[in-house]
């Protein structure tokens, strides 16, 4: 089985509080933080009118689409990308080849503002995260019991049925 | 590879529908977008091409609601499963945890069906995974159609580690909450087991 990625209240608190400051210091709208195999981690700003969900699997896939583009063209992947839109813009860029960190911006603020931001917060994150996957393999799923599975069961269905 | 936080509680699980061209993966998902109820379906999202078949991948995440205080949910998801699209599928098997084997049951699909399941193997492996580490359910699907093989020559020919298997017409429904519930199973009992 591939291990889990877990993530523990202390680290979380850590990337939630970099996250927050990305976006007051940048001005942005929205920042999120996205697992490279899609799954939202962390959103922070005004995702009111936003499907996240929707949002973090896209960005993942595009991410991976460019990253894929690099290595036929032999090269590292790209480490940033920019999608300038005529009102709102989307700056992605990787931590620790792991985990991508989306911006979404917009005229409120600039490419370069947001850019030098991002590189801040980047070397935040980037330690973070190194802590977490040197950790991966030597924890414990703590939360999970026995019964997890057997509620699980009985949830699944429940509700995946016609 | 799930995601569970522990900090805020949530587990998020991938499964991804894989198999040949036609053989129904993107029929399976709108069924159960169109069926399961309004609050534990997100938005179905399609990147396809003009003609419906899948470009990139189809996206459906589902929300099983808080278990012992953690929000756990799927993330469904189709490859596309046109021989030249490689590289695509390749991408969305990032981070899978579980695997829905579609099968086109009619007798000229069979070869299609034992070479995406070799890629399947392949591409698995270069994404840093073994295949038998990953939990499976097989759908045997488009079973209303005349020229279907029986299950159990597509058994011996596909299913090599006894998995568990379901027929299925996509189109109608019929087996299609059967495959999800029991890879649903599979990928949480794997999940608790990891400890
Ligand atoms: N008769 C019949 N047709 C089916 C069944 N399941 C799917 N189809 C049809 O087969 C065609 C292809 O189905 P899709 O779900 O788009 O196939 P796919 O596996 O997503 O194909 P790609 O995106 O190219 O990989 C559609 O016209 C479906 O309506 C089935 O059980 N019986
Ligand atoms: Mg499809």
């Amino acid at each position: 089985m591939a291990q889990a990625f877990q993530l523990f209240e202390e680290d979380y608190q850590i990337i939630n509080t970099t996250l927050a400051r990305l976006l007051t210091e940048s001005n942005a709208r929205i920042v999120l933080l996205v697992d490279r195999s899609g799954q939202l981690i962390s959103s922070h700003g005004d995702t009111s009118n936003l499907d996240s969900t929707a949002f973090a699997s896209l960005s993942a896939g595009n991410f991976a689409a460019t990253s894929a583009l690099a290595k036929i063209l032999g090269q590292d992947e790209f480490s940033v990308l920019f999608h300038q839109g005529e009102k709102e813009s989307i700056h992605i860029s990787v931590v620790q080849s792991r985990v991508i960190l989306v911006v979404v911006f917009d005229n409120r603020t600039s490419l370069g503002l947001v850019r030098l931001r991002v590189k801040k917060s980047l070397e935040e994150l980037s330690n973070v995260f190194e802590n977490i996957f040197s950790k991966l393999g030597a924890v414990q799923n703590v939360g999970l019991d026995e019964s997890f599975s057997s509620v699980a069961e009985s949830e699944i269905d429940n509700l995946f049925r016609d | 590879m799930s995601l569970i936080n522990y900090a805020n509680k949530e587990i998020n699980c991938k499964i991804v529908y894989y198999g040949c061209g036609l053989c129904g993966k993107t029929t399976n998902l709108l069924y159960v977008h169109k069926k399961i109820e309004g609050g534990t379906k997100g938005k179905l999202i399609s990147l396809a091409t003009e003609t419906d078949r899948t470009l990139f991948f189809d996206f459906l995440p589902l929300d099983l609601g808080t278990i012992q205080g953690f929000t756990t949910r799927f993330h469904l998801y189709t490859v596309p499963g046109q021989v030249h699209y490689d590289a695509s599928r390749k991408l969305i098997l990032k981070g899978v945890d579980g695997l829905v084997f579609v099968v086109d049951s009619q007798v000229e699909r069979i070869d299609d069906n034992i070479e995406s399941l070799e890629n399947l193997k392949v591409n698995l492996r270069t994404q840093g995974y073994e295949f038998d580490e990953l939990p499976m359910v097989i759908q045997y699907n488009k079973r209303d159609l005349p020229n279907v093989i029986p299950v159990d020559e597509l058994e011996k020919k596909l299913n090599h580690r006894g998995d568990p298997s379901f027929e299925s017409i996509a189109t109608d429904g019929i087996g299609v909450f059967d495959t999800l519930r029991a890879i649903s199973k599979l990928v949480l009992a794997d999940l608790s087991k990891q400890r």
